[in-house]
Protein backbone atom coordinates (compact mmCIF):
# COMPACT_ATOMS: atom_id res chain seq x y z
CA UNK A 1 0.00 0.00 0.00
CA UNK A 2 1.33 3.42 -0.57
CA UNK A 3 2.73 5.13 2.34
CA UNK A 4 1.67 8.59 1.46
CA UNK A 5 -2.38 7.44 1.21
CA UNK A 6 -1.55 6.91 5.08
CA UNK A 7 -0.87 9.80 6.38
CA UNK A 8 -4.60 11.59 5.71
CA UNK A 9 -5.85 8.61 8.07
CA UNK A 10 -3.31 9.22 10.64
CA UNK A 11 -4.16 13.13 10.88
CA UNK A 12 -7.35 12.38 11.12
CA UNK A 13 -7.18 9.74 13.78
CA UNK A 14 -5.47 11.89 15.12
CA UNK A 15 -7.12 14.75 15.77
CA UNK A 16 -10.53 13.03 16.57
CA UNK A 17 -8.35 11.78 19.30
CA UNK A 18 -7.41 15.21 20.41
CA UNK A 19 -10.84 16.54 19.92
CA UNK A 20 -12.45 13.64 22.01
CA UNK A 21 -9.39 14.56 24.96
CA UNK A 22 -10.39 18.16 25.44
CA UNK A 23 -14.35 17.85 24.82
CA UNK A 24 -13.92 15.29 27.54
CA UNK A 25 -11.68 17.50 29.46
CA UNK A 26 -14.02 20.07 29.05
CA UNK A 27 -17.04 18.86 31.04
CA UNK A 28 -14.44 18.74 34.23
CA UNK A 29 -11.67 19.90 34.52
CA UNK A 30 -8.71 22.03 33.48
CA UNK A 31 -10.30 22.93 30.06
CA UNK A 32 -13.72 23.64 31.59
CA UNK A 33 -14.50 27.45 30.17
CA UNK A 34 -16.39 28.03 33.28
CA UNK A 35 -13.87 26.94 35.66
CA UNK A 36 -11.48 29.96 35.40
CA UNK A 37 -8.40 29.76 37.37
CA UNK A 38 -8.16 31.62 40.76
CA UNK A 39 -5.58 34.26 40.81
CA UNK A 40 -5.55 34.01 44.30
CA UNK A 41 -3.71 30.80 45.33
CA UNK A 42 -0.58 32.03 47.56
CA UNK A 43 -1.89 35.73 47.97
CA UNK A 44 -2.85 37.22 50.91
CA UNK A 45 -6.54 37.56 51.44
CA UNK A 46 -7.60 40.59 51.01
CA UNK A 47 -9.28 42.27 54.17
CA UNK A 48 -12.74 42.80 54.35
CA UNK A 49 -15.60 44.07 56.94
CA UNK A 50 -19.01 43.67 56.09
CA UNK A 51 -22.25 44.18 58.20
CA UNK A 52 -23.71 40.82 60.01
CA UNK A 53 -26.53 38.91 58.78
CA UNK A 54 -28.18 38.72 61.90
CA UNK A 55 -27.47 41.95 63.61
CA UNK A 56 -26.38 44.46 60.91
CA UNK A 57 -24.99 47.22 63.16
CA UNK A 58 -22.28 44.43 63.88
CA UNK A 59 -19.43 43.86 61.69
CA UNK A 60 -17.88 40.38 59.73
CA UNK A 61 -14.23 40.87 59.41
CA UNK A 62 -11.62 39.06 57.95
CA UNK A 63 -9.00 40.10 60.96
CA UNK A 64 -11.10 38.18 63.89
CA UNK A 65 -9.92 35.13 62.13
CA UNK A 66 -5.85 35.15 61.73
CA UNK A 67 -3.79 32.35 63.78
CA UNK A 68 -5.64 29.46 62.44
CA UNK A 69 -6.68 28.28 59.29
CA UNK A 70 -10.70 28.86 58.13
CA UNK A 71 -13.06 28.73 55.31
CA UNK A 72 -14.30 31.32 53.98
CA UNK A 73 -18.06 30.60 51.94
CA UNK A 74 -19.68 32.66 49.40
CA UNK A 75 -23.05 31.90 48.91
CA UNK A 76 -26.52 33.18 48.19
CA UNK A 77 -30.20 31.71 48.98
CA UNK A 78 -30.80 32.25 45.06
CA UNK A 79 -28.36 29.49 44.41
CA UNK A 80 -29.41 25.95 43.89
CA UNK A 81 -25.71 24.84 44.26
CA UNK A 82 -25.32 26.37 47.71
CA UNK A 83 -29.12 24.56 48.76
CA UNK A 84 -26.63 21.48 47.62
CA UNK A 85 -23.49 21.53 49.24
CA UNK A 86 -25.45 22.90 52.38
CA UNK A 87 -25.45 19.42 54.36
CA UNK A 88 -22.03 18.90 53.69
CA UNK A 89 -21.47 22.27 55.63
CA UNK A 90 -22.63 21.52 58.06
CA UNK A 91 -20.95 18.48 58.70
CA UNK A 92 -17.60 20.05 58.21
CA UNK A 93 -18.97 22.19 61.08
CA UNK A 94 -19.33 19.40 63.51
CA UNK A 95 -16.19 18.34 62.53
CA UNK A 96 -14.99 21.50 63.75
CA UNK A 97 -14.18 23.16 60.70
CA UNK A 98 -14.63 27.25 61.56
CA UNK A 99 -16.86 28.40 58.65
CA UNK A 100 -17.31 32.15 57.59
CA UNK A 101 -20.10 33.02 55.10
CA UNK A 102 -20.77 35.56 53.03
CA UNK A 103 -24.30 36.50 51.53
CA UNK A 104 -24.09 37.78 48.18
CA UNK A 105 -26.73 39.92 46.65
CA UNK A 106 -29.50 38.35 48.71
CA UNK A 107 -32.24 39.82 50.59
CA UNK A 108 -31.44 39.22 54.36
CA UNK A 109 -34.60 37.92 55.25
CA UNK A 110 -34.16 35.09 52.69
CA UNK A 111 -30.58 34.46 53.25
CA UNK A 112 -32.14 34.08 56.77
CA UNK A 113 -35.11 31.59 55.88
CA UNK A 114 -32.80 29.47 54.00
CA UNK A 115 -30.31 29.24 57.16
CA UNK A 116 -32.95 28.23 59.33
CA UNK A 117 -34.60 25.69 56.83
CA UNK A 118 -30.76 24.05 55.59
CA UNK A 119 -28.79 24.60 58.81
CA UNK A 120 -26.29 27.41 59.75
CA UNK A 121 -23.10 26.03 59.04
CA UNK A 122 -21.21 29.39 59.93
CA UNK A 123 -19.83 30.95 62.83
CA UNK A 124 -20.87 34.87 61.46
CA UNK A 125 -21.96 35.76 57.81
CA UNK A 126 -21.68 38.97 56.49
CA UNK A 127 -23.84 40.82 54.03
CA UNK A 128 -21.88 41.82 50.31
CA UNK A 129 -25.05 43.13 48.52
CA UNK A 130 -23.45 45.56 45.95
CA UNK A 131 -20.68 42.65 45.45
CA UNK A 132 -17.96 44.80 46.40
CA UNK A 133 -16.22 42.09 48.75
CA UNK A 134 -16.67 39.36 46.00
CA UNK A 135 -15.41 41.67 43.54
CA UNK A 136 -12.43 41.72 45.66
CA UNK A 137 -12.23 38.07 45.95
CA UNK A 138 -12.55 37.32 42.32
CA UNK A 139 -15.33 35.75 42.43
CA UNK A 140 -17.65 34.98 39.45
CA UNK A 141 -20.19 32.87 40.94
CA UNK A 142 -21.31 30.87 44.32
CA UNK A 143 -20.65 28.74 45.60
CA UNK A 144 -17.58 28.85 46.12
CA UNK A 145 -15.01 28.32 49.09
CA UNK A 146 -11.63 29.51 50.38
CA UNK A 147 -8.96 28.63 52.78
CA UNK A 148 -7.17 30.93 54.66
CA UNK A 149 -4.42 29.59 56.63
CA UNK A 150 -3.40 31.07 59.78
CA UNK A 151 -1.13 33.52 57.66
CA UNK A 152 -4.13 35.22 56.37
CA UNK A 153 -2.83 33.55 53.25
CA UNK A 154 -4.76 32.13 50.81
CA UNK A 155 -4.63 28.04 50.05
CA UNK A 156 -6.84 26.92 48.23
CA UNK A 157 -10.11 27.70 45.94
CA UNK A 158 -13.09 25.83 45.18
CA UNK A 159 -15.43 26.63 42.71
CA UNK A 160 -18.91 24.89 43.07
CA UNK A 161 -20.70 23.14 45.92
CA UNK A 162 -18.36 21.24 48.34
CA UNK A 163 -18.29 17.45 48.91
CA UNK A 164 -15.79 14.94 50.02
CA UNK A 165 -14.24 14.25 46.84
CA UNK A 166 -13.22 18.07 46.79
CA UNK A 167 -12.47 18.47 50.87
CA UNK A 168 -9.99 15.63 50.08
CA UNK A 169 -8.46 16.63 47.60
CA UNK A 170 -7.76 20.48 48.32
CA UNK A 171 -8.79 21.19 52.41
CA UNK A 172 -8.21 18.34 54.31
CA UNK A 173 -4.45 18.91 54.38
CA UNK A 174 -4.78 21.76 55.53
CA UNK A 175 -6.89 20.74 58.98
CA UNK A 176 -4.72 17.61 59.89
CA UNK A 177 -3.33 17.04 63.14
CA UNK A 178 -6.09 19.33 64.58
CA UNK B 1 -60.50 44.10 25.19
CA UNK B 2 -57.27 44.09 23.43
CA UNK B 3 -56.63 47.29 23.66
CA UNK B 4 -55.95 47.76 27.45
CA UNK B 5 -54.59 44.52 27.22
CA UNK B 6 -52.31 45.95 25.15
CA UNK B 7 -51.85 49.34 26.45
CA UNK B 8 -50.87 47.55 29.65
CA UNK B 9 -48.11 45.37 27.98
CA UNK B 10 -46.20 48.70 26.52
CA UNK B 11 -46.51 50.48 30.03
CA UNK B 12 -45.16 47.35 31.68
CA UNK B 13 -42.16 47.17 28.87
CA UNK B 14 -41.50 50.92 29.36
CA UNK B 15 -40.96 50.26 33.35
CA UNK B 16 -38.85 47.12 32.80
CA UNK B 17 -36.57 49.25 30.56
CA UNK B 18 -36.65 51.79 32.89
CA UNK B 19 -35.20 49.77 35.87
CA UNK B 20 -32.13 48.74 34.07
CA UNK B 21 -31.08 52.21 32.64
CA UNK B 22 -28.19 53.50 35.10
CA UNK B 23 -27.40 56.74 35.91
CA UNK B 24 -23.72 58.12 36.43
CA UNK B 25 -22.59 61.39 36.64
CA UNK B 26 -19.31 61.78 34.97
CA UNK B 27 -16.98 64.74 36.22
CA UNK B 28 -16.56 65.03 32.62
CA UNK B 29 -16.06 63.60 29.17
CA UNK B 30 -13.08 62.08 29.61
CA UNK B 31 -13.95 60.30 32.63
CA UNK B 32 -17.03 59.27 29.97
CA UNK B 33 -14.75 58.01 27.71
CA UNK B 34 -12.87 55.44 29.53
CA UNK B 35 -16.01 54.48 31.56
CA UNK B 36 -17.22 53.14 28.14
CA UNK B 37 -13.63 52.15 26.95
CA UNK B 38 -13.40 49.85 30.11
CA UNK B 39 -16.56 48.41 29.95
CA UNK B 40 -16.79 47.68 26.45
CA UNK B 41 -12.92 45.69 27.37
CA UNK B 42 -14.20 43.79 30.45
CA UNK B 43 -15.65 40.25 30.22
CA UNK B 44 -18.60 39.48 31.94
CA UNK B 45 -17.58 36.74 33.77
CA UNK B 46 -21.08 35.20 34.44
CA UNK B 47 -22.05 35.37 30.55
CA UNK B 48 -18.33 35.21 29.33
CA UNK B 49 -19.24 36.00 25.44
CA UNK B 50 -20.42 39.32 26.55
CA UNK B 51 -18.86 42.46 27.93
CA UNK B 52 -19.87 44.29 30.84
CA UNK B 53 -21.20 46.99 29.13
CA UNK B 54 -23.75 44.63 27.39
CA UNK B 55 -24.53 42.33 30.14
CA UNK B 56 -27.20 42.58 32.84
CA UNK B 57 -26.37 40.00 34.71
CA UNK B 58 -25.54 41.05 38.40
CA UNK B 59 -22.27 40.46 38.63
CA UNK B 60 -21.89 42.80 35.53
CA UNK B 61 -23.92 45.65 36.84
CA UNK B 62 -21.59 45.70 39.91
CA UNK B 63 -18.74 45.51 38.06
CA UNK B 64 -19.79 48.71 35.74
CA UNK B 65 -20.86 49.83 39.17
CA UNK B 66 -17.18 49.69 40.66
CA UNK B 67 -15.58 50.88 37.53
CA UNK B 68 -17.47 53.52 37.80
CA UNK B 69 -16.36 54.30 41.35
CA UNK B 70 -12.67 53.70 40.66
CA UNK B 71 -12.88 56.48 37.90
CA UNK B 72 -14.79 59.16 40.27
CA UNK B 73 -11.55 58.46 42.73
CA UNK B 74 -9.24 59.22 40.15
CA UNK B 75 -7.93 56.25 38.71
CA UNK B 76 -6.83 55.75 35.44
CA UNK B 77 -7.90 53.24 32.88
CA UNK B 78 -4.43 51.10 33.63
CA UNK B 79 -5.42 50.86 37.14
CA UNK B 80 -8.41 49.66 37.13
CA UNK B 81 -7.55 47.47 34.27
CA UNK B 82 -4.60 46.18 36.59
CA UNK B 83 -7.17 45.82 39.14
CA UNK B 84 -9.45 43.56 37.92
CA UNK B 85 -6.81 41.67 36.05
CA UNK B 86 -5.59 40.90 39.69
CA UNK B 87 -8.30 39.67 40.70
CA UNK B 88 -9.82 37.64 37.22
CA UNK B 89 -6.88 36.99 35.54
CA UNK B 90 -6.17 37.77 32.35
CA UNK B 91 -9.86 35.70 31.34
CA UNK B 92 -11.25 39.23 32.43
CA UNK B 93 -9.97 41.10 29.08
CA UNK B 94 -11.70 40.69 26.11
CA UNK B 95 -7.63 41.25 24.51
CA UNK B 96 -5.33 39.27 26.05
CA UNK B 97 -1.86 40.97 26.47
CA UNK B 98 0.74 40.82 23.97
CA UNK B 99 3.15 39.03 25.88
CA UNK B 100 5.23 35.90 25.58
CA UNK B 101 3.08 33.83 27.29
CA UNK B 102 -0.15 34.62 24.55
CA UNK B 103 2.58 34.96 21.87
CA UNK B 104 0.86 31.99 19.93
CA UNK B 105 -2.50 33.33 20.33
CA UNK B 106 -1.61 36.14 18.78
CA UNK B 107 0.69 35.39 15.66
CA UNK B 108 -0.49 31.54 15.22
CA UNK B 109 -3.13 32.42 13.48
CA UNK B 110 -0.38 34.61 10.92
CA UNK B 111 1.87 31.44 11.38
CA UNK B 112 -0.84 29.01 10.15
CA UNK B 113 -1.78 31.24 7.35
CA UNK B 114 1.27 31.43 5.81
CA UNK B 115 2.01 28.04 5.96
CA UNK B 116 -0.61 27.28 4.43
CA UNK B 117 -0.02 29.40 1.07
CA UNK B 118 3.54 28.27 1.40
CA UNK B 119 1.95 24.46 1.21
CA UNK B 120 -0.73 25.36 -1.88
CA UNK B 121 2.29 26.83 -3.60
CA UNK B 122 4.27 23.84 -3.22
CA UNK B 123 1.26 21.48 -4.07
CA UNK B 124 0.37 23.76 -6.89
CA UNK B 125 3.63 24.11 -8.42
CA UNK B 126 4.65 19.92 -8.01
CA UNK B 127 1.52 19.39 -10.37
CA UNK B 128 2.66 21.78 -13.04
CA UNK B 129 6.05 20.17 -13.10
CA UNK B 130 4.78 16.93 -13.14
CA UNK B 131 2.44 17.99 -16.39
CA UNK B 132 5.51 19.55 -17.71
CA UNK B 133 7.47 16.27 -17.52
CA UNK B 134 5.07 14.35 -19.47
CA UNK B 135 7.15 13.19 -22.78
CA UNK B 136 4.95 11.36 -25.47
CA UNK B 137 6.20 10.24 -28.81
CA UNK B 138 4.65 10.33 -31.99
CA UNK B 139 3.74 6.92 -31.61
CA UNK B 140 1.73 7.39 -28.55
CA UNK B 141 0.15 10.60 -29.64
CA UNK B 142 -0.98 8.45 -32.69
CA UNK B 143 -2.38 5.94 -30.11
CA UNK B 144 -4.38 8.40 -28.25
CA UNK B 145 -6.26 9.74 -31.20
CA UNK B 146 -7.24 6.32 -31.92
CA UNK B 147 -8.61 5.79 -28.64
CA UNK B 148 -10.14 9.30 -28.73
CA UNK B 149 -11.44 8.92 -32.10
CA UNK B 150 -12.53 5.19 -30.47
CA UNK B 151 -14.59 6.76 -27.72
CA UNK B 152 -16.52 9.41 -29.90
CA UNK B 153 -17.67 6.47 -32.26
CA UNK B 154 -18.79 4.11 -29.28
CA UNK B 155 -20.69 7.42 -27.55
CA UNK B 156 -22.51 7.78 -30.65
CA UNK B 157 -23.51 4.45 -31.08
CA UNK B 158 -24.83 4.85 -27.45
Amino acid sequence: MNKKAVIPLVLFVGLAALFLYVLMQMNEGEYNPRDIPTEFIGRAAPAFSLPSLFNPAKQVSSSTYKGKPWLLNIWGSWCPECWRESDYLVALKRRGIPIVGIDWRDDPADGKAMLARAGNPFLEVGMDPDSSMVIDYGVYGAPETFLIDAEGIIRAKHKGALDERAWQEKFAKYFEGQ
Amino acid sequence: MRIPALIALLLFSLLARATNIEVYDFDNDTQERTYKELTTELRCLVCQNQDIADSNAELAQDMRHKVFKMLKEGKDKQQIIDFMVKRYGDFVLYKPPFEGRTLILWVGPFILFVLAVWLMLRVIRKARERDRNITIDSNQLEQAHHLLDDETDNGNKA
